[in-house]
């Protein structure tokens, strides 16, 4: 393997890996940083299981070539909770049932806190097609919704 | 121990409460384990070749330049597996690794473990394939045809009398039905009947197929897979490859979707002999493109609907002819399909006959209802057709001819209490129902049934030193599960939810459990819980007994504690689990409850949805904009997982309905493979989707549990053709009803 070194900042913290410069960043981190709450559904950005951000920027990790990580700040799933307590969306995911399977689940917070981030009182129109690039098999969507709704309004209530 | 499974209509303290999964924070904080998420030391990747052809015979495999590759540690081909099986699983090992013939574009022709995804890929470039291109089809109406290319040459149609001397694409004929169906249309005022077609769809859980497999030269393995059945798994791989079932270990990882495509093998036999060959472990995931072309989607079908009634209502006959089309190797799906075409109704003369066909297209497994959603599209929208040529209301039309307990149903049995005239009469008073529709807005209903089934269950309650309870289980957690099952087990002890940990236990350390299928997760493990902790209480009383030296009979178990009662000892103060486990050591050891059971006399289960859709007339776009599921779940242990089950199966069909197909082209590849151009309905596709649980007890189980995960598919396809119907005064009769097809109704409705 001719790998390149990447210098990266993965949720808050420095890390380096080397990958091939034809590997893309969902392989990176599931197996060479060993996050495997970043999930792969289809490897051609249209699930959204892969989601993270990138210098605050929701992406496909699929989508992204590993040494485009390079110098920049990654957040994934695995750091939205950073103490003792859950992030609201990952509470509100738990207490109105959002998940089925799971595998979607990370996916889903990281996107649904992107948008958190950038409207603080999404309308329930906004929430869907915020997370139209996001597929879920099992729930209809119908709580997921709900989950961010009251995630959303917990949020504004702390503030 | 023989138990009464008989409903007792018990109060509940905790099964119906809202609480939080186990799994929730796994699941959120992305610790959660996947087919994917395991890694063995010294791994290796394995990759397939598959066929490009639809039709194919295999003249040479030359893997001589791939092995030879630094960094290949083996290379696989039908040559490397004999069948071991004397013929009996013949159709699933060549559906792994084709042999002479290459049977549907994707068939897996080879596969390499090396090192690396680099090396791998580079080794499936050096394996070179001679084919010849053979004629192919993938129309079912067309593989029934006299002269269409023949599948299989071993395969003569059974259920036909004589017995055919040619083989035949259509390896099963199933007829169900009673009455005279001819008087029955005699005596009818109208007769209405139309074809159908439906197209083939695939279950698209998000996870792909994933396994990591280990098989050491001592003929030992493991197997970490995603699965529903990682028992069945394990018989499968087993025979497969001559190995003794119990020194094969198989993990069910956490399954990210299923919906029946995770009931049967695919990747994970060779998997596992890569392993063996290379003498190191193997991990396997397969692409989308794999999972599309290469898994076991659901079938397409074409059918003739017939029905028959009196200008009052009443059905006096009805048929249905389906044709279904199962892939490369043979199956039942038309059979069941012919057994739930008229499920719901109280019929006097019905018959349904189904054709099972081969194609030249992937080997078809379960999909949520396997075959009901189909016949239901057709015999739905017939149903409404005859309601509207009658001028009666549709939803009247059917309470009419709704089947109820003691109706001898279409396929054979006599219904106990059952929920198609509840799930109708609550569809008739629901406000959706008089909601005001706008322009080119319309509103449809249909029903749905199914089956349901128990099977072979087994689970061990093990109780700590600190009186908290494991639930070891052998059914996967599809969805909230281990929340079900945990809210049973605190039941039946009397002790809070938070006091049970349910796990999904491999099959190393649990006996034998069927494939988690036919909604029988809840109904079965259920069944079994109850009867493991009325095991384990009976041990509790035991050791209470002891510890207070006084007769078994004297101790009553209620509450989460054992009380001593009579005269004689009644003022000994009550022991709590906690205190008989802390002395279990003392007592006889370790306390634990165990039940193996044949779950028997799961409880059928029918709903009724109603849709209302709007319709752009200028693209044939359309908008579900409300959407209501009604649904018997005999006993709703979890409420939320319930209204879930309805959601993602109202979800799942309404794609179904709108935009999912396969599209084969004429050299009969796959031409759609991944999630951008097979569509699955996105968040923003949807509404809220309302639901209302009844609860008819299933007289056959303590709670009354029946199963609730399949029947939610069955009725959008013709609900949403009803609602189409309404909104823009067509009727299709293909599915997908997507925008090219409603636009192309409309523009032919207005000549």
């Amino acid at each position: 393997m001719s790998g390149v070194l990447v210098d990266t900042t993965v949720n808050g913290d420095p890390v380096q890996f080397a990958c091939p410069t034809d590997e893309v960043l969902l392989d990176s981190l599931r197996d060479r940083v060993g996050l495997t709450g970043v999930k792969e559904g289809c490897g051609t950005g249209d699930c959204g299981s892969c989601s993270i951000t990138l210098d605050g920027q929701l992406v496909c990790s699929c989508l992204v070539l590993g040494v485009e990580a390079n110098g920049r700040k990654i957040d994934t799933v695995e750091g939205l909770s950073d103490d003792n307590t859950l992030h609201p969306l990952q509470e509100q995911f738990i207490e109105h049932a959002a998940l089925q399977c799971g595998i979607c689940t990370p996916g889903f917070l990281v996107a649904a806190k992107a948008l958190l981030d950038d409207n603080a009182s999404p309308s329930e129109e906004e929430i869907r097609y915020a997370l139209a690039g996001n597929l879920c098999r099992c729930t209809g969507y119908d709580k997921i919704v709900r989950a961010v709704q009251a995630a959303a309004k917990q949020m504004r209530k702390k503030k | 121990m023989a138990h009464d499974t008989s409903f007792t209509n018990q109060n509940f303290k905790v099964v119906g409460t809202r609480v939080n999964r186990p799994d929730g924070m796994d699941k959120v904080t992305g610790r959660a384990k996947y087919g994917a998420d395991l890694s063995a030391p010294g791994q290796l990747v394995g990759l397939f070749l598959r066929s490009p052809h639809a039709h194919a015979r295999i003249t040479k495999i030359d893997t001589s330049r791939a092995e030879k590759l630094s960094g290949v540690k083996a290379v696989i081909t039908s040559a490397d597996l004999p069948d071991l099986t004397n013929g009996a699983q013949l159709d699933v090992l060549e559906n792994c690794m084709a042999r002479d013939r290459a049977l549907y574009d994707g068939h897996a022709v080879a596969a390499v473990a090396a090192i690396d995804q680099q090396t791998a890929k580079k080794a499936l470039k050096l394996i070179k394939v001679s084919y010849e291109i053979l004629p192919h089809v993938t129309d079912v109406d067309e593989a029934m045809k006299p002269g269409a290319p023949i599948i299989k040459d071993n395969i003569f149609t059974s259920g036909v009398d004589p017995k055919p001397k040619k083989p035949s694409n259509i390896s099963k004929v199933s007829e169900f039905g009673h009455g005279d169906i001819d008087a029955g249309f005699k005596a009818a005022d109208v007769i209405i009947e139309k074809s159908y077609k439906t197209e083939q769809t695939h279950q698209g859980y998000i996870e792909p197929h994933a396994c990591l497999a280990t098989v050491g030269p001592d003929g030992s393995g493991e197997l970490w897979v995603t699965t529903q059945g990682h028992y069945t798994y394990r018989t499968a791989c087993a025979a497969l490859l001559g190995m003794d079932i119990a020194k094969l270990k198989v993990t069910s990882s956490e399954i990210g979707g299923g919906f029946g495509g995770k009931t049967h093998v695919w990747v994970e036999p060779i998997a596992l002999a890569l392993s063996r060959k290379a003498n190191r472990p193997v991990k396997i995931v397969m692409t989308r493109d794999e999972v599309f072309r290469a898994t076991g989607p659901t079938c397409s079908t074409s059918m003739d609907i017939k029905i028959g009634a009196r200008k009052d209502g009443t059905i006096t006959a009805a048929s249905s002819v389906l044709r279904y089309q199962n892939g490369a190797f043979p199956a039942t799906w038309a059979m069941l399909g012919a057994m739930t075409s008229w499920a719901c109704y109280d019929l006097k003369n019905v018959h349904s006959i189904g054709y099972d066909v081969l194609c030249n297209r992937p080997k078809t497994a379960a999909y949520r209802a396997p075959s009901a959603p189909m016949a239901a599209f057709g015999v739905e929208s017939t149903m409404d057709l005859v309601a509207a040529e009658i001028g009666m209301n549709p939803v009247e039309f059917r309470i009419k001819n709704a089947a109820k307990e003691g109706t001898r149903a279409s396929y054979g049995p006599t219904y106990g209490p059952i929920g198609i005239g509840p799930t109708l009469e609550a569809a008739k008073n629901h406000p959706h129902m008089k909601a005001k529709l706008g322009k080119n807005q319309g509103r449809g209903m249909a029903c749905g049934f199914w089956f349901n089934f128990g099977g072979q269950t087994c689970v061990d309650l093990n109780i700590g030193s600190d009186g908290t309870v494991n639930l070891a289980l052998g059914t996967v957690d599809v969805g909230g599960a281990r929340a079900s099952m945990s809210l049973i087990a605190a039941e039946e002890l009397g002790i809070p939810y938070e006091q049970v940990k349910a796990n999904v236990a491999d099959t190393s350390s649990l006996g034998h459990n069927d494939t988690t299928e036919g909604s029988r997760g809840t109904f079965s493990s259920g069944m079994a819980t109850i009867f493991a902790a009325r095991d384990a209480i009976e041990e509790l009383r035991k050791r209470a007994a002891m510890m207070w030296d006084i007769p078994v009979e004297a101790v009553e178990w209620a509450e989460g504690e054992a009380s001593a009662v009579g005269s004689e000892h009644g003022n000994l103060p009550a022991l709590s689990l906690a205190d008989i486990a802390k002395r279990a050591a003392s007592t006889g050891g370790p306390i634990a409850g165990h039940n193996e059971v044949v779950a028997d006399g799961a409880g059928v289960s029918f709903a009724s949805h109603i849709c209302d859709i709007e319709v752009d007339p200028e693209t044939g776009g359309t908008k579900v904009i409300r959407y209501t599921v009604i649904q018997d779940a005999g006993k709703a242990i979890h409420p939320d997982y319930v209204e879930g089950q309805f959601q993602g199966g109202a979800a799942q069909g309404i794609g179904w309905a709108l935009n999912e197909e396969y599209i084969y082209g004429d050299d009969g590849r796959l031409q759609n493979s991944g999630f951008l151009d097979y569509r699955i309905p996105v968040c923003s596709d949807l509404p809220f989707i309302d639901t209302e649980i009844l609860e008819i007890p299933n007289p056959n189980h303590p709670y009354g549990i029946r199963g609730v995960g399949e029947t939610s598919i069955v009725p959008p396809l013709a609900a949403i053709g009803n609602a189409l119907s309404n909104a823009a005064g067509v009727r299709m009769d293909h599915t997908p009803m997507s925008p090219p097809r409603i636009l192309k109704a409309i523009e032919e409705a207005n000549g």
